[in-house]
């Protein structure tokens, strides 16, 4: 189509051979973007004079969050360590779940498409589903508390760990698994020892990379009421208290910190 | 003894080490058991779950199809004008910063301290930043813009770096001895090599900004996150249902847009 409107270039070589030289489509991207964010502009009221006039307020809070108020930490112990069992409990259980969903879902194990689509479809229906949507509709199920929050967290793993572990099953070296149906294994027994030790790595290492992003996910879940620290923020922001936010922000960053640190060596030992 | 037993013999025993993780993980998985208490759960819970499947299966259509400015439609287009403006901005922003951040283009101190920032930056939940910028711009979608922005630099500016730290120095070693200024370095040595990716990961972001700016509308930021949410508290569950669907949707497409267009570009 573009390229009826722009007839490609014609360059003649020296050997005599024409040749077409397409024409580049930047100007079409670009006014594509310009257009785009124009009209975001508009319906968002993003207005460069709000945001210099005001901005410095953004850096008052902050500024009043330093220095946190370090007697807050007593009081957000609890909620740090219910934050951290969540997710613990939500990720293992999500990635456990995921493995079932994944062999089901992966078209070179299961044969019949629309099993492997109809999973396919469940998995990436959960994905879209926005954490916190997820939390809402699991505190009417489950009432206040962690238990909705685990859910959510539980759901989101699924969906996550199960859509890159499919992927893996589908790309893997179906070599041995064949060897191993034709001198008479069954399927499972042939997937437990051709297949399944070449997702392993990639299954934990998966699995531990979204137990950290479950860390951050669990410190919002609170917000909605479902349990966790978030509540505390939702609070003292509420209250204005800002240098107590300031302690938990502290105490988050250093947690998430450490989990990542300490998953980031398991993941590099397995790769 | 066959080879094929030499080869088992060979593999590394470390029996131990594995016990000793999953010994460690059940530990932390029966810890973390406590935190569930399924006491809350009874039969007012299972109703609602009906309900809510209900909802979802006979959504609103009125409120779903209609076009004003409280329709689903109009609101989906501002979830993703957010989504997409914060992208922007958080892509701008990034791109100095991956740059202080890159060890091998600014003094070891400076990318530290850089670093450490994007930590922070990253780590404070999105609702947070969300509640603080309401503060600045007032409740409305320009605060959900802001928050979309500045979430968005923790991730754009550590993959940018990763990006940064990889550039092929030959190419440009290569250009000064065939005398190019600093500018062509630039031109044809620098942005050929970065602008893929760069494309690629603010791309993906979009993708999952579209998931966060449809929840910053909680804390009256603007987007589809705040009808949702009164629908939910109203237990308005067809109403729930078809502003899920919606937002369903769009996000699919959008996944599936993005996914196509990175797929180009890495190939090229």
């Amino acid at each position: 189509m573009y390229d009826k409107i722009f007839p490609p270039k014609q360059v003649v070589l020296p050997s005599g051979k024409t040749v077409l030289e397409k024409r580049t489509r930047l100007p079409l991207i670009l006014i594509i973007l310009i257009a785009a964010t124009l009209l975001s502009v508009n319906l968002t009221g993003f207005s460069l004079k709000v945001l210099f006039t005001r901005l410095s307020q953004f850096f008052v809070i902050i500024g009043q969050m330093i220095p946190p108020k370090w007697e807050y930490f007593p009081h957000l112990w609890d909620a740090l360590l219910a934050t951290l069992q969540m997710s613990l409990l939500g990720s293992i259980v999500g990635a456990l779940l995921a493995l079932p969903f994944a062999v089901l879902s992966s078209s070179n194990i299961v044969r019949n498409p629309v099993v492997t689509s109809v999973f396919k479809t469940i998995l990436s229906l959960i994905r879209t589903v926005p954490t916190l949507v997820s939390a809402i509709i699991a505190k009417f199920i489950f009432g206040l508390g962690p238990t909705a929050g685990v859910a959510a967290i539980l759901l989101f793993t699924l969906s996550y760990v199960g859509k890159l572990l499919y992927e893996q099953i589908e790309n893997v070296d179906m070599g041995p698994y064949e060897a191993m149906e034709s001198i008479g294994m069954t399927r499972v027994q042939a997937f437990r020892y051709a297949i399944f030790p070449q997702v392993l790595p990639g299954y934990l290492s998966t699995s531990l990379f979204c137990f950290e992003g479950n860390v951050r996910y669990a410190a919002i879940l609170g917000y909605v009421g479902a349990g966790g620290i978030g509540l505390l923020i939702n609070e003292n922001i509420g209250w204005r208290d800002y240098s107590s936010v300031g302690m938990i922000i502290l105490a988050l960053v250093v947690t998430v910190y450490l989990i990542e640190t300490v998953s980031e060596h398991f993941r590099k030992k397995l790769i | 003894m066959t080879t094929v037993e030499k080869q088992l013999l060979a593999a590394p025993r470390n029996y131990r080490y594995i016990l000793m993780v999953t010994v460690i993980v059940l530990i932390l998985f029966g810890w973390s058991l406590s935190a569930v208490n399924v006491q809350g759960m009874n039969q007012g819970g299972m109703k609602i779950a009906g309900n809510i499947l209900r909802g979802i299966f006979h959504p609103d259509l009125d409120l779903l199809l209609a076009v004003s400015k409280q329709s689903v439609l109009y609101l989906l287009v501002q979830t993703a004008a957010i989504a997409f403006l914060g992208t922007l901005v958080g892509a701008v922003l990034s791109v100095p910063l991956a740059f202080l951040a890159a060890s091998n283009v600014v003094p070891k101190p400076v990318s530290w301290l850089t670093r450490l920032l994007l930590i922070f930056i990253r780590t404070i939940p999105a609702l947070v930043y969300g509640l603080m910028f309401i503060r600045v711009t007032g409740p409305g979608p320009f605060a959900g813009v802001l928050t979309i922005g500045l979430t968005s630099i923790g991730m754009l500016a550590k993959l940018y770096v990763d990006a940064i730290e990889e550039l092929d120095t030959r190419v440009l070693e290569s250009m000064t001895s065939i005398g190019c200024t600093t500018f062509e370095k630039i031109r044809y040595g620098i942005i050929p090599q970065l602008m893929s990716v760069f494309l690629s990961v603010t791309i993906y972001r979009f993708d999952m900004n579209m998931r966060e700016a449809s929840i910053l509308g909680l804390v009256g930021a603007g987007g589809i996150g705040a009808p949702l949410t009164f629908a939910m508290n109203g237990y308005k569950w067809n109403q729930v249902g078809s502003i899920l669907i919606g937002l369903v949707v769009l996000i699919l497409i959008i996944e599936l847009m993005s996914n196509r267009i990175r797929a180009k570009l890495v190939r090229g």
